[in-house]
């Protein structure tokens, strides 16, 4: 493993003011930004080494206990050069489920904030192709939501039946 | 008057009805399509390969197109956003055509009861067969398509629509394979007989 940069004093000096909250658990480190200066954050990660982008996932908190905003938005990181990883975590509450897209920061943010819109319904603006990824497009429920029930609204039952004698 | 016949001719000829020997040659030469999803697929496989040999009982030519194929096995878990597909490949099926439904999850939705999985194909596609297990064993395959071929040769050359509007729920008489063996002992002739002559 390479030398390990110190992404922890790059971030903190490249978004002074804005109250960032570090914690690590077995030695992974996490850090919780604001939804309003995401988008700094990542480009000031991206500018001290975290050159890849492993995954863009989301965490429905509606019944978690002691939380305080419904949605958890989680971006892995990856240093390459030095195998460091670091949890970026930003949180969003009804109506305003929209974030800055980080497609122009790594181009592998295409699909996973696709499918997170897909089961999560949070809108990444800036997207270019922006759509649903794995479900249908008349699909019209975020599935993975917490207050969505897991045997569906009825979509699977709202097909056209083909008998015998149209066939 | 047929036995007649039979003396003159031998065992070269015998009667029956067109509706009998189309079905006949219908359930012994079905083309399946294997619409596989999922780990039943892999028994699919494994059924059409050697060890268990599908061929054997007159289905062994899959086809992954639609129009040249007469029998389609779904094999696996059909999601809601491929039932439009499924249902396009069965309308592109030319008639006359047969559906297996194989596993528990193309029959029911198995254990998969969520808003994705629909739960049995036979709610949006007629289906012939169905074969339980998770995933069948080989042999229940081969099971559910010689009981197709039964019922192929039960049904005679019904249209879907005709099939729609019968009255009575059984077909003609089906062709009897056994026949020719009948008038070869009604003639006095036996197989095992080594001056047998198929002609007097």
């Amino acid at each position: 493993m390479a030398e390990t940069t110190n992404v922890k004093e790059h971030l903190e000096s490249k978004l002074t003011g804005v109250s960032l909250a570090w914690s690590e658990y077995r030695s992974q480190r996490r850090v919780s930004v604001p939804s309003s200066s995401i988008e700094a954050a990542l480009r000031a990660l991206r500018d001290a080494g975290m050159d890849q982008l492993i995954d863009i996932t989301a965490v429905d908190m509606l019944e978690y206990p002691g939380a305080s905003d419904r949605f958890e938005v989680v971006y892995l990181l990856l240093n390459t050069t030095s195998g460091e990883r670091l949890t970026v975590k930003t949180h969003l509450n009804e109506p305003d489920l929209k974030l800055p897209s980080a497609y122009p920061i790594w181009i592998g943010a295409d699909w996973p904030e696709r499918e997170v819109y897909d089961m999560f319904g949070i809108i990444f603006e800036g997207h270019p192709n922006f759509k649903r990824l794995l479900l249908p497009d008349a699909f019209e429920s975020f599935p993975l939501r917490k207050d969505y029930p897991v045997k569906g609204r009825g979509e699977r039952h709202n097909f056209p039946i083909i008998t015998r004698a149209e066939s | 008057m047929a036995t007649q016949i039979n003396k003159q001719l031998g065992d070269n000829v015998f009667l029956s009805t067109v509706d009998a020997a189309a079905s006949w040659a219908r359930a012994n030469s079905l083309w399946p399509m294997p619409f596989a999803t999922a780990c039943c697929g892999i028994e699919l496989m494994s059924a059409a390969a050697s060890k268990h040999d599908l061929s054997r009982f007159g289905s062994e030519v899959m086809r992954f197109t639609p129009r040249q194929c007469d029998l389609m096995i779904v094999a696996g878990r059909v999601v809601m956003k491929m039932i439009p597909v499924l249902q396009r490949i069965w309308l592109q099926m030319p008639e006359p055509k047969w559906c297996i439904s194989m596993g528990a999850c193309a029959c029911t939705g198995g254990v998969f009861d969520t808003y994705a999985v629909v739960q049995g194909i036979d709610r949006f596609l007629p289906v012939d067969i169905y074969v339980p297990g998770c995933p069948p064993r080989p042999e229940q395959l081969i099971k559910a398509i010689m009981d197709l071929q039964e019922k192929i040769k039960k049904t005679g050359t019904y249209n879907a629509r005709e099939f729609q509007l019968r009255i009575l729920p059984d077909g003609p008489n089906r062709f009897d394979e056994d026949e020719l063996v009948r008038i070869r002992e009604r003639n006095g002739f036996k197989l095992e007989d080594p001056k047998y002559d198929p002609i007097h």
